[in-house]
This record gives structure tokens, C-alpha cells and sequence, in this order.
């Protein structure tokens, strides 16, 4: 059971520029991300823009999400009565191992080798599917993107669309080949119509549900007052893992809590125009504890720290925990289009990835993902509980840098004091222009500066830089306003 | 357990040194300036018309029992749930077989049925969304999700506007499930495909009269 | 009124002439414009870079050379956003003087959009992030390219997304950056503009040095040169 797996943070990805080099070489992956991503922006956008009073609700969720952050242990204490007393079992887990052992046992107990699982970034983060197989049982995802990945032997590359890395010729070749070996096997002549690609999941997940003893789902959020549990989905695959089995495992992050029933007028607005552009997703369940004759018969909810409590210590990183997983962060950000999210090496990836990621699982891990970013901030823009991650990724940037102090200086980092020099006094830095614009006029041709070796080589590669000026604008300032050359001035 | 859970909830406080400890939750402000609803004065037909965005089939009548009948001939529906509590006289006697869920029906049973008619205990306008909280005339979740075809029949009177308007009316020790349209994927390349796993088609009936129906 | 100019470091050493154009432009508007020479850095490069304790010292001394300032002026958009968003992050006790970037300046302060420019040319510009994102300039810079006689101001499409430079962003993740850049200089292209327009020379490098090497003949100007351009500098001093 303690064999390495994926959690967090996947094993075998390089640092963040070289995993997106070789992201960045696959034509098809730029073409399928161009085309969704596009898609969904504008249908972000349509859906956003209906409500005149979006920035109102926007402000609700982010202070709902930053009161609950403040006081999350009342929170959790409150919902954890809630839940026993509405017949629910709750269970703590601290970290990824406990959790798996508590799921795990859960479903020995039932005497079920075979779970259906609601799509749930939780479960995926502590590797849960790895380790059920581990104690010889077998889970199966019914979210069709889910499915696609785990026919493929792959991992998620969105929040939302985790398949969004694969086109529909893909997905066709790869359920004529791949269904077959757990289940019913897809549908002979299958064209690659999205809809007769729907149809063959339909089919081949339903024998599943309709035996299913034991479901695995995470939790969109779960209400403090009432106990309370939602799941938001399209496709019914989670009506069916949340309705048909006798026993209901819900895996939830500790931050998903909200104070109140009530609270959901909020985010029932804010989630499905931020995550599918629609002005409600087909299906969201809420159920609070075990109902007599209407579905499972026993509900267990599992809360899982995993690195948030280490991430709720920072004041600054601590608004990344208010994510609500909506992916709209993902898909308007210039780096995650052309890279996909394979390159972030994690079960988050994009913009809330790089500050989520490196924070869930301490200093040092997933160190490249702060600096994958340029700081665009369409990203704070778009979030729907106003996550600053341009913020919070030049606060962990920050602490990567003074991580580093103390030890051999990178290159970068003298490069950083040297410039730090330069710049801290007038006197310096016109000094430097003066050499700037010797070397500049060394390099150029024409006005401009083609390749360049070092750690230039790569930015000139594709781009030519202007050559330095003869004069600065100071040294302008000093001949033309002053009357004093810029060398006496500088003494 | 208990061991796990105090040493959690012992880190949450630890990471929360920098909250002074008076500030009490309501101590955050939270600031409610956004509308209880978006919809116009024509709640019923915009419920109409944002569920037929979907892909609903939607209707109005003053007259549900002939709708209804028309609707389920329409389809050629060969065997019909009919959840406990639906009005006296919605469902006229025709050529379709009825299954009452007592004794509660058998998975296979409702998966083999080629329909399911449910009123809503409510509708939401501006989401074009149902909201069933399985009371009367909806029955157990099952009922309305395995069968490929959901014909919901829903006063007029039950339609608010909003999503905070429903909210407020809701009482959660029910099971509730929101629905808007059939359902759907997005999953492949982001198009999205109508009628996956629940019902494919959802044919909604709104009725004109003011007035509940007797059940 | 009185003006000081925060030059910033990157115009002061590579781009001058964008200096001299907005000296050039508020003398010409009737303004008095001081160059503090004291003025060095506002460490953006170092805040965004993580050398949080190597850019303090630089905030500081933003605050003392400009603190007594009525007005401060920048031809940049992110350093203008870097003064105004992250020097108290830098130091909460620092008082940061009104600092404003060209366009804020002209329309909110000066309350003026025809600066009596004359640019006959065709021109498309790009709203870099850090003014449309962090400063919210919204369609200023726009408003007063329009208003220029002669020009033909041509939309940019997409022109709300990021051109890929990010600062060290660039340096570090050059595949990324360049994946990113070759879209914006696509749009450029697209829009059959002679110039190329923004508010921050450090993006227009960026996109300039592409446009350059791949010999597109699309010119890059910052929006204070084409502001200060007027009919009879072209006749005194013909480029």
C-alpha cells in the first residue's frame, strides 16, 4: 500500500519550462487546447455578463470564503455535529495515507472489490484509485472525461475537462480498444461523434451502476448548519453514485465547508458560470445524512487536511484554500493554453495549480510552478471568489528566492544583487547605461541586436533587441536641462 | 479517530494564530448587495424559455391531464412510473402500462421503464431549473433518473425567480436534486452533447392555474 | 501644472525617446515637467522576481525622491501599478505620492483627449495587462489615440491577451513565452497596422523584437511618442 504513487504532485514530470517544451511540440495538444479554451471563455463570458450585479456576487463569495477560512475550526466542529446528527459517520484524515486507510476500510467492511466514483479532485489528490487497487479493489470513473483518462492510463490535464487534452478522433480509437478490457466494450462501428462517443460511455457504465453496492464521491461544498453535502455534475453519473449504492463515501477537502444552507444562493450562481458557462450545470444533489428508502443506506464524510492546514498558516497563501475548482482560472491564462496541464505535474494545474500545488505540499516541491506565470492576472479577473493568484504567486515566488538564500547563490541571484547595485543609487546606474550603450553599440546591427549567447540565447532566438541608445534619458536631461555633461554630473 | 480529529482541528488553530481571538465569524463582514433575483415580471414564461435553452421540451396548459396523455402517446411511452402523491386525474388511463413504486420497484425495473412523469416542488426562472426534494409526486431520486424519459409536470404558482428566492423555501433534511435540461457533457473538445447518463429527453408541462391541484 | 517624471529604469537606459516625448507633450500642454535625478528604480523586476529584500531598499528611495511630489507621471503602466499596488506591500509604513500613468494623467488628471497630435498613420495597440489589469485604464489610451489627427487607429484582435513577456517570465520560460508571443504577433499582423501601440515600452520590445526578426516592417511606438508627435516636428525633424 505505500508503493509510490501519483499524488499531488506527479512523479516523472520535470521542472515547468521543460515539461511545457516538449507540451508545447505537440501540435495536436495546442490545437485541442486552442479550441477549448476559446470555447468556454466565450461561454464564460456570455454567462457572466447576463448578471448585472456579477462583482456583487463575486465579493459575497470571496468574503463568505474568508470567513470561513478564519475560523475553520468552528466550522468543521459545527459540521461534523450537523452530519452525526443528521446519521452521518465522520472521519479526519491528516494527510493522504490516512485517508486511503480509511476509505479502504470503509469498503472492506461492505465486502464490495468494486466502487463507482463521482469525479473528485480530492480522491485524485491523495491517489485513492492507486491504493483501493492496492487492496484489491477495483474503482471506476463514470465522469466521461474521467473515464477517458483512466481508459487511457493517463492523467487529468484540466479541473474541469480533465480529457481536454485528447480530440475526438483520439478518444474514438481509444474506446474501440480500451472498453472492452473493463466492461462492455464499446459499440461497433463507433464513429467519433461526440455524441455516439457519449452513447458508448452510456452504455458501458451502465451495468456498473445498476450493481453498484459502494460509491466514492467528493463534495462541492457541505453546509456547517445543516450538514448538508452538494455535488455539482451534468452528465448524472453522479446522481447514480449518489442515489443507487447502499454506501456513500464522500472525500472533501476541510476548507469546502460554507456556514450555511443559504450560503448556496451564492455559489450555486458563481460555480456554473464560472466552470461551464452555463447558467446551471443539468445536476446538483444535496443530501443531508441517510434518508430512509431513498438512496444509501450508510453515508460516511472523510475531511482532509493533506497540507491545508500548512497552507491556512500563511495569511497571504491562504486565499488559494477559497478555490471552488471552477477551472475558469485555467482556461483564460496564455500559459495553460499553449502548455495544457500536464506540464504543472499536478492533479491542479493552471493558475490556481502553480499557488495551490507548491503550497499543499511544502517548500521545495513543485518549486518551478510559482514562475509559470507572467503575471497577466486574467486569472484574478476571472475568479469567481476573487483568488489575487498574481499575489499569492509572487508571495511563494518570494519565499522560493529566500528558500535559496543562505546557500550557493544561483546565477540568477547575483545577477539580481548585481542589478539591485546598479539600481540603488543614480550615479551607478548611469555608470552602467554608459557601458550598456558601449556594448550595445558593439552588438548591433543596424539599430538592432540579433542572437545573443548565454542566458539571452533563448530570447533571441525569435527576437531581435533595439540597441542601447548613445544617450539615456538622464544624460538627456542633464545636457539639455542642466547645462552639466553626464559624466560631471555623476561626480 | 477522535485522536486524528483533535490533532487536525489543534493545526487548524495553530494556522490561525494571526485571527485575534474575539474576532467572532460574524466579525467578517460579509457584504449582501447582490439581488435576490434577475428575473422580470414574466417569471413563468422566462422559466419557459431559459428551459428550452437546454434542450427541454416545454409546453403550457390550463388543461394537464391532456397534455399529459398527449405527451406520453407522443412518445409512445410503453410503461410509465408514477410516483405516490401526484394529483388525482394528471394521468388518464391509456394504452401505457403505469408502475407504482410500492413495493418499491427493483433498479432493473425502473431502468426498463420508458418513462417517468413528477411534478417539482419547485422552478427557477432565470436558471430554467426543477427542483425536486422527492415529496409528493416525485418520489425516491431513482425514479426520476434511471428511465430516458422525464415528463415534469409543474404549477405555475411554484416558479420563483431566482436562485436565492428558491433557497429560502427549500428545506435541506430532504434529499434535493436541481435540475436544468437533460443531462449533458461537455467532456469532448468542450460540445456539448445532450443526454448522457440521466434522463436524455426532459419534456416539461408548466400549468396555467393559479391554484395547487388537489393530490 | 507641476509634473514630475518617473522616467523608470528600463525607459531611462533603452527607450529615451519616450521620456523626451512626454516632456515634450506637457510642455507643449502648457505643463511644468521636473526630472528628480535622484530617481533610480521602483524594483518591479526584483518584487515580481521574488528578491522581495533586494527591491525594499528601491521602494524606499521611489518614496523619498517622489514622496513630496503634487504629481507623478510614468510612461509605464506596470511600474506604475508596481508604486501603487506593491510598495506598501514592500514596506506598510511607505506613503507613495499620486502616481499616474500617461493616460490616467492626461484624461483623468488634465481632463483632456485631444492633445493636438497628428500621426497619419494606421495603428493598432495593445492594452498591456498590467494597465488594463492591475490599473484599469480601460479605454483611455484609446480615447486619446483617436482623437489624434490623421491617425487610423485599426481594433487589435484579441488584443486583451497576454504577449507572453512577464518579466523574468521570458527568460525563464522561453518555449511558453514565445508560444504566447507568436499569437499576438499573429493579431498584429492580422490588422495590417504600420505601428504598433502601447503603454509599456517593455511589452513592445517583446512583440517588437519578434515583428523585427521575422522582417514584418510593423513599427513599434510607445503611445507618448505618438501623443507628442505633431505636424511640425514632422517637418522639423523628418525620421
Amino acid at each position: 500500500m505505500n508503493t509510490p504513487h501519483d499524488s499531488v504532485v506527479w512523479l516523472g514530470v520535470p521542472a515547468f519550462p521543460e515539461a511545457a517544451r516538449s507540451a508545447l511540440a505537440d501540435t495536436r495538444l495546442r490545437a485541442n487546447l486552442r479550441k477549448a479554451t476559446g470555447t468556454i471563455r466565450e461561454k464564460r463570458l456570455a454567462a457572466t455578463g447576463e448578471l448585472d450585479d456579477w462583482e456583487e456576487l463575486r465579493a459575497a463569495g470571496a468574503a463568505i470564503k474568508r470567513r470561513v477560512l478564519r475560523h475553520l475550526d468552528r466550522y468543521l466542529e459545527q459540521l461534523e455535529e450537523s452530519v452525526l446528527r443528521a446519521g452521518g459517520t465522520v472521519h479526519w484524515a491528516a494527510d493522504a495515507a490516512e485517508a486511503n486507510r480509511i476509505v479502504t476500510g470503509l469498503v472492506t467492511a461492505t465486502g464490495e472489490r468494486e466502487v463507482v466514483k463521482v469525479k473528485s479532485m480530492a480522491t485524485q489528490e491523495i491517489g485513492l484509485n492507486e491504493a483501493l487497487a492496492a487492496a484489491g479493489i477495483s474503482a471506476c470513473e463514470t465522469d466521461l472525461a474521467e473515464l477517458i483518462v483512466q481508459l487511457a492510463g493517463d492523467r487529468p490535464s484540466h479541473i474541469l475537462v480533465p480529457a481536454i487534452h485528447r480530440g475526438r478522433a483520439e478518444i474514438r480509437e481509444l474506446f474501440r480498444r480500451r472498453m472492452g478490457d473493463r466492461g462492455r466494450p464499446a459499440p461497433h462501428g463507433l464513429s467519433d461523434d461526440p455524441a455516439d462517443l457519449a452513447e458508448a460511455a452510456r452504455l458501458h457504465l451502465r451495468d456498473k451502476f445498476l450493481r453498484a453496492k459502494v460509491a466514492v464521491s467528493g463534495a462541492n461544498f457541505a453546509c456547517a448548519d445543516t450538514g448538508t453535502i452538494g455535488v455539482v455534475e451534468s452528465e448524472g453519473n453522479g446522481r447514480m453514485c449518489l442515489t443507487l449504492p447502499d454506501t456513500l463515501i464522500t472525500v472533501m477537502g476541510i476548507e469546502k465547508v460554507l456556514p450555511s444552507f443559504a450560503d448556496l444562493e451564492v455559489f450555486l450562481q458563481l460555480l456554473p458560470r464560472s466552470s461551464t458557462g452555463e447558467r446551471m450545470n443539468p445536476y446538483t444533489s444535496m443530501w443531508t445524512g441517510p434518508v430512509a428508502g431513498d438512496g444509501p443506506r450508510s453515508f460516511h464524510l472523510v475531511l482532509l487536511d493533506n497540507g491545508r492546514t500548512a497552507t491556512l498558516s500563511d495569511p497571504v497563501g491562504r486565499q488559494a484554500l477559497a478555490c471552488i475548482r471552477c477551472s475558469a482560472c485555467l482556461n483564460v491564462c496564455p500559459v495553460y493554453e499553449r502548455t495544457g496541464g500536464h506540464a504543472y505535474g499536478s492533479v491542479y494545474p493552471g493558475p490556481i495549480g502553480a499557488v495551490l500545488t507548491p503550497q499543499l505540499m511544502g517548500v521545495g516541491q513543485a518549486s518551478s510552478l510559482p514562475f509559470a506565470s507572467t503575471l497577466c492576472g486574467a486569472c484574478y479577473d476571472a475568479c469567481p471568489v476573487k483568488i489575487d493568484i498574481p499575489e499569492v504567486l509572487v508571495h511563494l515566488r518570494a519565499a522560493e528566492v529566500d528558500a535559496g538564500r543562505g546557500v550557493l547563490p544561483k546565477p540568477e541571484a547575483l545577477a539580481m544583487k548585481a542589478a539591485a547595485g546598479l539600481l540603488g543609487s543614480p550615479r551607478r546606474l548611469a555608470a552602467a547605461q554608459r557601458a550598456v550603450a558601449m556594448t550595445g553599440r558593439v552588438l548591433a546591427r543596424r539599430g538592432s541586436i540579433g542572437r545573443l549567447p548565454g542566458p539571452l540565447a533563448r530570447w533571441s532566438a525569435t527576437r531581435d533587441t533595439p540597441a542601447p541608445p548613445p544617450e539615456s534619458f538622464r544624460a538627456w536631461w542633464r545636457r539639455t536641462h542642466t547645462g552639466t555633461s553626464a559624466a560631471e554630473a555623476d561626480r | 479517530m477522535s485522536g486524528g480529529r483533535s490533532a487536525m482541528l489543534r493545526r487548524v488553530r495553530a494556522a490561525l494564530a494571526d485571527v485575534p481571538a474575539d474576532e467572532r465569524p460574524d466579525d467578517v463582514p460579509v457584504p449582501r448587495t447582490y439581488r435576490r433575483s434577475h428575473a422580470g415580471e414574466d417569471v413563468v414564461g422566462l422559466f419557459a424559455d431559459r428551459l428550452a435553452d437546454y434542450g427541454a421540451h416545454v409546453s403550457r396548459t390550463s388543461d394537464p391531464a391532456t397534455a399529459i396523455a398527449a405527451a406520453v402517446t407522443r412518445r409512445s411511452v410503453g410503461s410509465l412510473i408514477v410516483p405516490d402523491g401526484l394529483p388525482i386525474g394528471w394521468l388518464r388511463p391509456g394504452p401505457w402500462r403505469v408502475l407504482r413504486d410500492d413495493p418499491p420497484l427493483p433498479v432493473a425495473a425502473l431502468d426498463g421503464a420508458s418513462g417517468v412523469l413528477s411534478t417539482a416542488v419547485a422552478g427557477i426562472a432565470v436558471t430554467g431549473t426543477l427542483v425536486l426534494d422527492a415529496g409528493p409526486g416525485q418520489g425516491r431520486r431513482a425514479l426520476t433518473l434511471l428511465p430516458d424519459y422525464h415528463l415534469c409536470v409543474v404549477p405555475a404558482a411554484r416558479i420563483v425567480g431566482d436562485v436565492p428566492e428558491v433557497l429560502a423555501r427549500l428545506a435541506p433534511d430532504a434529499p434535493l436534486t436541481f435540475v436544468s435540461g437533460p443531462s449533458a457533457t461537455s467532456d469532448i473538445e468542450l460540445d456539448r452533447v445532450e443526454g448522457v447518463h440521466g434522463p436524455r429527453v426532459l419534456e416539461v408541462i408548466i400549468v396555467d392555474d393559479g391554484k395547487e391541484p388537489p393530490a | 501644472m507641476r509634473i514630475a517624471l518617473f522616467i523608470t529604469c528600463f525607459n531611462d537606459t533603452m527607450f529615451p525617446g519616450t521620456g523626451k516625448a512626454v516632456v515634450r507633450l506637457l510642455e507643449r500642454l502648457g505643463h511644468t515637467v521636473d526630472f528628480p535625478q535622484a530617481q533610480v528604480c521602483c524594483g518591479q523586476m526584483h518584487f515580481n522576481t521574488g528578491y522581495r529584500r533586494e527591491a525594499v531598499p528601491l521602494a524606499r528611495r521611489f518614496a523619498e525622491v517622489f514622496g513630496h511630489c503634487e504629481a507623478v507621471v510614468t510612461p509605464s503602466g506596470s511600474c506604475a501599478a508596481m508604486v501603487r499596488d506593491h510598495h506598501r506591500v514592500l514596506d506598510p509604513g511607505l506613503s507613495s505620492p499620486p502616481v499616474y500613468e500617461l493616460s490616467e494623467l492626461l484624461v483623468d488628471v488634465l481632463g483632456i483627449t485631444d492633445v493636438g497630435a497628428w500621426f497619419p498613420h494606421r495603428v493598432t495597440y495593445h492594452p498591456t495587462c498590467h494597465s488594463m489589469r492591475m490599473l484599469r485604464v480601460g479605454d483611455r489610451p484609446l480615447r486619446l489615440l483617436r482623437a489624434v489627427r490623421g491617425i487610423d487607429v485599426v481594433e487589435l484582435p484579441a488584443a486583451e491577451a497576454c504577449c507572453g513577456f512577464g518579466g523574468t517570465f521570458a527568460l525563464k520560460n522561453p518555449d511558453t513565452s514565445n508560444a504566447i508571443l507568436a499569437d499576438k504577433v499573429h493579431h498584429v499582423r492580422a490588422t495590417g497596422a504600420e505601428v504598433l501601440c502601447a503603454g509599456d515600452n517593455s511589452c513592445l520590445m517583446h512583440i517588437g523584437g519578434t515583428l523585427s526578426r521575422m522582417r514584418t516592417g510593423i513599427a513599434t511606438r510607445h503611445l507618448a511618442e505618438i501623443l507628442a508627435a505633431t505636424e511640425e516636428d514632422a517637418h522639423e525633424h523628418p525620421s
